[in-house]
């Protein structure tokens, strides 16, 4: 099986896989990087979003040859050490998770919508999180999640620049 | 309240929530124990004889003082002062690891972070016969409650002795015994180190009162939080073990299939370990995708009977009740006054039919099991609300004693009632035995769909007689198959019928978050709102006219206080409703408001209110929580969620053909939570499902004068009539 060299989480890796292969796939089964979720195969749900050169992906649905020498960060890269996302930080401050499968593409996708668009009005975030589902219903958390972290990103952002 | 509905019943397992493993008789061996625990204090919990033999699946017996004393929870603190305590219940979402956690940091007076829960491991924790019914709040709540305080009055005796004191100067905080004369404290490692005493705790262990409540009553992150937020939870799904293999199972053409022929020399040629065992057939390689391969080069031969679709379901389950058995011994039929009289002396008369489809639970997470075999002894992690049932599906499957199982069950990816039975655990251990390696099964989301089972489907009849002057006089409720949870009426009436008609369900069904409570609300609040139409009554008032039970009521008061129910519609097309009832000794009512757009039949749910209450509040914002995901899952069964079936086969069976609801479907949602400090506390993951598809559909019917009386109310809009 041809070797596949993936950037994941700011590491290289070769993984001998059929390049057909899922990126899910890969990352959970090759990797051992489970944080990504099964939850449909068919990217309805968004439990297995990862980003790639930092825009949400579904990476059920992503063969792993696709990918090339393009960046991907999964959940298990969002934290600076022991320092939680913001995101992430949000998402436990508003209690925005009940069996926390979903939480994983959640957050993943949440901090892609924040990238793009630091300051989302309710309705953006509504429209940007369509395709990620919550089946135990904590929608209305997540949305807070964001707002939360949307807030604090502004701050520190506008704290660094007070800096410089 | 009468007792009538408030009776021990509700501590039974309803029907659909699967027959019952016999209880483990357990033999309590004191210096095994301390071997595998550690030296310290142990503390046991045992369940009332009554209790237990209800909670077994058996009737309440009054020869209760034979039966032997079940322990249901133990909890040891160790020469380290570390905590732990064991409990058979398990989490998958509904936050009763910290909710428990609390409990016993409150009685304990311990931080919560010095407690480990050990959770759903048939080897380390006492027989449970499950995590569903809503039941962990009020049983296993109070017995960790109590098995806390005892260990804490223990502690207090330790010190006293220490010391030569009375134990009455003695106060319990933060993990340590103070003094309050001397000023001199003690902390609980120092008591424990080299004990060996174990208690039981007695009838009379005191209790903290909810009003005197520091750490339980108050909101509470998620225990181990950080893990779901970091991806670090391995759910049953992540679980591995060294030189695993994953299976995939080779699925019958439709249901009740028999296998006919199968070929699978191909998958053996691609160096799979193919099982061929009776009607399973199933695979297992060193990848998912070299299984899926091996399962695909199989090929087998189905033969299967004409069945039933989904089209012909309401007919169907009219005319194929299995009736005559015993229809009156068995508390599904209830009977009061004279209905048939009532009926035909009424005033008004009104006799309408309401259906529930079948419906998924759609675990975001789907079942999972890894299987590893150590001679004769089978390990197996799953998904599972009942692993010490699935232990016994495990040991019956493979003809081997239960002492031989050993099931855990990691937090899991939800279930909602719909992980109560073993089958992928079964799957993945007879795998492993064949391939003689641990061997992981996780079904694809159209498996899920497709071989897991369903909330039942049913039919109701309800016929009903009111005076004039808005008393109801007759109630008589006839439930086909979909289930007698909620059945009963809370209402006030003279005369009742009240029957559940079993039936052969033309697919397998089994539990669901809060089971025919939904059914059986919708078809009543329905009624009750055309009744109140009928006698030209305000819904509201109508219902409290009929309505004795002072909880119930005060839902409907404080629900209708913050809807600002009796305001005029603002805009064509607004429409209010309400609904609400008593399920799981909670007590629940919620008001719609809904948008419809006549023209393109589009119905919005603009805005829920909930109105709660279940005794005292043990966590506030995971009960907020909970009410919210209730109302949020619960917008699926309402409105479009249903299964479409067809001789032996689910056409809708994948995500992109079944609806669930989704961010852009949230109404905004307002909770109001009644805390009755001087009611025990009960659960809160069902009953606030309850209200709301009666509330949106009565909202419809205000705002568009249509009668909706099928859930889902509206799967493809609302067409014009």
């Amino acid at each position: 099986m041809p070797s596949i060299h993936l950037s994941i989480n700011g590491r290289d890796y070769a993984v001998d896989a059929n390049p057909q292969t899922s990126l899910l796939t890969v990352l959970r089964e090759h990797l051992d990087l489970t944080g990504s979720k099964y939850g449909c195969g068919e990217g309805q749900c968004g439990a297995c979003t990862v980003h790639i050169d930092g825009k949400a992906q579904r990476s059920c649905i992503t063969r792993v040859s696709t990918v090339g020498r393009k960046q991907i960060t999964t959940i298990e890269g969002l934290a600076k050490g022991e320092q939680l996302h913001p995101v992430q930080q949000a998402f436990l401050d508003a209690g925005a998770m009940q069996c926390a499968y979903c939480t994983s593409g959640m957050i993943m996708s949440s901090v892609a919508l924040l990238q793009q668009n630091p300051a989302p009005r309710e309705s953006e975030i509504i429209d940007f999180m369509d395709g990620n589902i919550c089946r135990c219903g904590t929608y209305p958390r997540i949305v807070i999640a964001i707002q939360k972290a949307a807030k604090v990103m502004k701050e520190s952002a506008s704290a660094k620049g007070a800096g410089r | 309240m009468s007792d009538k509905f408030h009776a021990p019943i509700d501590l039974e397992p309803e029907r659909y929530e699967l027959s019952a493993a016999p209880i483990y008789r357990f033999d309590l061996d004191r210096r095994e124990f301390f071997k595998f625990l550690g030296a310290g204090i142990f503390v046991v919990s045992v369940l009332k004889p009554v209790v237990a033999a209800q909670e077994s699946g058996g009737r309440p017996r009054s020869h209760g003082e034979s039966l032997p004393k079940e322990i249901d929870a133990w909890l040891h603190i160790g020469e380290d002062g570390k905590v732990t305590v064991y409990t058979g219940k398990v989490e998958m979402g509904q936050n009763i690891r910290t909710s428990l956690t609390q409990a016993v940091a409150e009685e304990l007076h311990v931080p919560m972070d010095s407690i480990e829960l050990v959770m759903g491991d048939t080897q380390l924790t006492p027989f449970d016969m499950g995590t569903f019914g809503s039941r962990t709040t009020p049983t296993m709540n109070l017995q960790l409650r109590k098995v806390a305080a005892a260990a804490r009055e223990m502690l207090l005796d330790l010190a006293a002795a220490k010391w030569g004191v009375n134990r009455n100067g003695l106060t319990a905080a933060n993990g340590k015994i103070t003094d309050s004369g001397t000023k001199r404290s003690v902390d609980y490692a120092s008591l424990t180190k080299g004990q060996q005493l174990t208690q039981t705790v007695g009838p009379d262990t005191a209790l903290i009162p909810a009003t005197n409540w520091r750490v339980a009553g108050e909101s509470a992150p998620k225990v181990d939080g950080r893990d779901f937020v970091t991806g670090k939870h391995r759910y049953p799904s992540d679980q591995k073990q060294p030189d695993m293999l994953y299976g995939k199972i080779v699925r019958p053409a439709a249901f009740g299939a028999t296998l006919l022929s199968v070929d699978t020399q191909k998958a053996e040629q691609m160096g799979a370990t193919v099982v061929h065992d009776g009607n399973f057939v199933g695979v297992a390689a060193p990848s998912t995708e070299a299984a899926e391969a091996a399962a695909l080069a199989i090929h087998a031969e189905w033969k299967a009977d004409p069945q039933p679709s989904s089209k012909e379901l309401f007919d169907y389950l009219r005319k194929n009740t299995t009736e005559g058995s015993d229809p009156t011994g068995d508390g599904d039929r209830y009977d009061v006054g004279a209905v048939d009289a009532a009926l035909a002396s009424a005033d008004h008369r009104l006799q309408q039919t309401y259906t529930v489809s079948y419906i998924a639970h759609v675990p975001l997470e789907p079942r999972a099991a890894l299987a590893k075999w150590d001679g004769d002894n089978l390990t197996v992690w799953t998904g599972t609300q009942r692993p010490f049932g699935v232990r016994g599906q495990l040991a019956e499957a493979f003809h081997m004693p239960e002492e031989r199982v050993r099931v855990l069950m990691p937090d899991t990816g939800s279930g909602y009632g719909g992980k109560h039975t073993g089958e992928t655990a079964i799957e993945a251990a007879r795998l492993a035995r064949a391939a003689k390696r641990p061997v992981k099964v996780v079904w694809t989301r159209e498996e899920e769909f497709t071989w897991a089972y369903f909330r039942p489907a049913g039919v109701i009849d309800v016929t009903s007689g009111v005076c004039n002057d808005g008393t109801i006089t007759a109630w008589e409720f006839h439930n086909y198959n979909s289930g007698s949870a909620g059945i009963r009426t809370y209402y006030e009436i003279p005369n009742q019928k009240i029957v559940f008609h079993e039936t052969n369900s033309p697919l397998r069904q089994g539990s669901y978050r809060a089971l025919a409570a939904t059914a059986n609300h919708f078809a009543r609040e329905s009624h009750m709102d055309e009744l109140a139409h009928t006698v030209k009554m305000d819904s509201l008032e109508f219902r409290l006219k009929n309505l004795k039970d002072a909880r119930l009521r005060a839902v409907f008061e404080a629900a209708a206080k913050q809807f600002g129910w009796g305001k005029s519609k603002a805009a064509p097309g607004q429409g209010f409703g309400m609904g609400g009832g008593y399920e799981k000794l909670g007590n629940i009512a919620t008001f719609a408001e809904v948008n419809v757009d006549r023209k393109s039949g589009d119905v919005k749910i603009v805005r829920v209110v909930s109105a709660f209450e279940c005794g005292a509040i043990v966590n506030p914002d995971n009960l907020r929580n909970q009410i919210e995901g209730s109302n949020v899952q619960g917008l699926g069964g309402a409105l479009f969620e249903a299964i479409e079936f067809e001789n032996g086969k689910i056409l809708n069976g994948r995500l992109s053909r079944y609806r669930v609801p989704r961010f852009s479907d949230v109404p905004a949602l307002e909770t109001v939570l009644l805390d009755r400090k001087d009611i025990p506390s009960v659960g809160a993951g069902e009953c606030p499902m309850i209200g709301l598809a009666p509330a949106i559909a009565n909202a419809i019917f205000d705002a568009a004068g249509v009668r909706l009386r099928a859930l889902p109310l509206v799967p493809n809009g609302l067409k014009a009539s």
